[in-house]
């Protein structure tokens, strides 16, 4: 049985029935979104002055990648009007593109993932805060004494396999490379501080804490406020959060924005492609359809889009 | 069914091929200018922070306009898919303003760490 209304319109609404389709789900996709940017702004108001991050996202990054997700677009747009011009050849040639810019913007997005995941922020007893990348993670079996450097954080203690028995280690020391500061407050705005300051002065204060690396971080640290590597010991130790979901109240939301995002990319590129790689068949049999479901499949695209326009400027700009 | 004898979508089609290219391209164009002037203007300081949100908001909008209105045919689409779209806008307004409810929920200036 042949499914109605693919190509003819139909009488009552005047459009191909997928067209009423796709405007019914993106209808539902506005409200989803809807909702998670009203927890947004519930989040952000809810948050004391001066506690809303300002500059936690690479703003060169995310400019990029708002180029590529317009320039996503563009090409739908082109590869559509390309069919409605009877060329297949140009239609395979601009949704190739589109196809590689969300591979680009994926990729992009990925980098971005991991570099939060990758920065920490150690409250330590004595009041103060470093914050920087992750370099590495010291720990001790207290039996052999034996030691072992891992390079992510495996929590306070963890056992490892070996042989038959399993060994139990504890964290000596953690090393980040960034900064120390004594306000933590001024961890929130790196848009508008002055970075070496405020480093230069909390650092040699950090520096001094950490006694065993003085030798190394000091002299550092004292020529340049920049990043340094800071080894914090196990017993300066409070609490130690990467920059992942459980971070602020800022980094859920902003996780789930831009993963919800992320997956309709995905999601969208799948479809798009698979189109791309298999839509010749029907071009052959039955163009216009095939012609409908390219529009289609693009206005899920423009919306995707038009979503990282009002995402962009919330998340990394404001 | 899907005989080519009534064929209505290719009125549609005759609409927006070749020549209004220039019109995709332009409005490209404009895309790219509008992500590098909400850049710019998340730099500038328009004397407090609300102002600064409010003008990015306004560029996404208009960016936004632009993809709805032109890459997604919006500007010349049915009447059925406005009839959807209403409610939606609506809703969506519906939803942005339920949160400022919630500064009714709060005393004034609670902290709660």
């Amino acid at each position: 049985m042949d499914i109605p209304y693919t190509v003819d319109v139909r009488r009552d609404t005047g459009l191909y029935n997928a067209k009423v389709g796709i405007w019914l789900f993106l209808a539902s996709e506005v409200m989803l979104f809807g909702a998670l940017f009203s927890a947004y702004i519930l989040l952000r108001v809810g948050q004391p002055a001066g506690h809303w991050p300002q500059g936690w996202l690479n703003i060169p990054l995310g400019t990029a990648n708002t180029f590529v997700l317009i320039t996503s677009s563009i090409t739908t747009v082109l590869a559509w009007a390309a069919l409605k011009e009877k060329n297949f050849g140009k239609f395979k040639f601009f949704h190739a593109i589109t196809i590689l810019c969300a591979l680009i913007f994926v990729g992009i997005k990925s980098f971005e993932y991991y570099d939060k995941f990758t920065h920490y922020t150690i409250t330590q007893k004595d009041g103060k805060f470093a914050d920087g990348h992750f370099r590495n993670a010291t720990y001790v079996d207290p039996v052999s004494n034996a030691q072992s450097v891992e390079s992510c954080y495996r929590g306070t203690t963890f056992t490892k396999p070996a042989g038959t028995n399993a060994v139990k280690y504890q964290l000596v020391s953690v090393t980040l490379n960034g900064h120390v500061v004594s306000d933590e407050t001024l961890l929130f705005d790196l848009k508008s501080h002055k970075p070496a300051a405020a480093h230069g002065e909390a650092h040699a204060e950090g520096a001094a804490a950490t006694a065993e690396h003085v030798a190394t971080a000091e002299p550092a640290a004292a020529s340049h406020g920049g990043h340094e590597d800071i080894t914090i010991p196990a017993a300066n130790i409070q609490k130690v959060s990467s920059y992942g979901p459980a971070h602020h109240p800022y980094n859920a939301i902003y996780f789930t924005l831009t993963g919800l995002h992320a997956l309709h990319v995905i999601g969208g590129a799948l479809v798009i492609g698979f189109l791309w790689a298999f839509g010749g068949k029907m071009w052959k049999t039955d163009p216009e359809r095939f012609t409908n479901r390219i529009e289609v499949s693009g206005l899920f695209w423009h919306f995707v889009d038009l979503v990282w326009i009002f995402l962009f400027p919330v998340l990394y700009l404001l | 069914m899907s005989d080519h004898t009534a064929s209505p979508s290719k009125d549609h089609a005759g609409a927006h091929d070749t020549h209004s290219i220039r019109g995709y391209m332009t409005v490209y164009f404009a895309l790219l200018v509008g992500t590098a002037l909400t850049v710019w203007a998340s730099f500038i300081h328009f004397g407090s922070h609300e102002v600064n949100i409010a003008v990015a908001l306004l560029i996404a909008s208009v960016k936004a306009f632009l993809v709805g209105g032109y890459f997604m045919h919006l500007i010349s689409e049915k009447k059925m898919i406005y009839s959807v779209l209403i409610f939606t806008a609506i809703f969506f307004v519906g939803l942005m303003f339920l949160t400022l409810w919630s500064f009714a929920d709060f005393p004034p200036k609670t902290v709660t760490h």
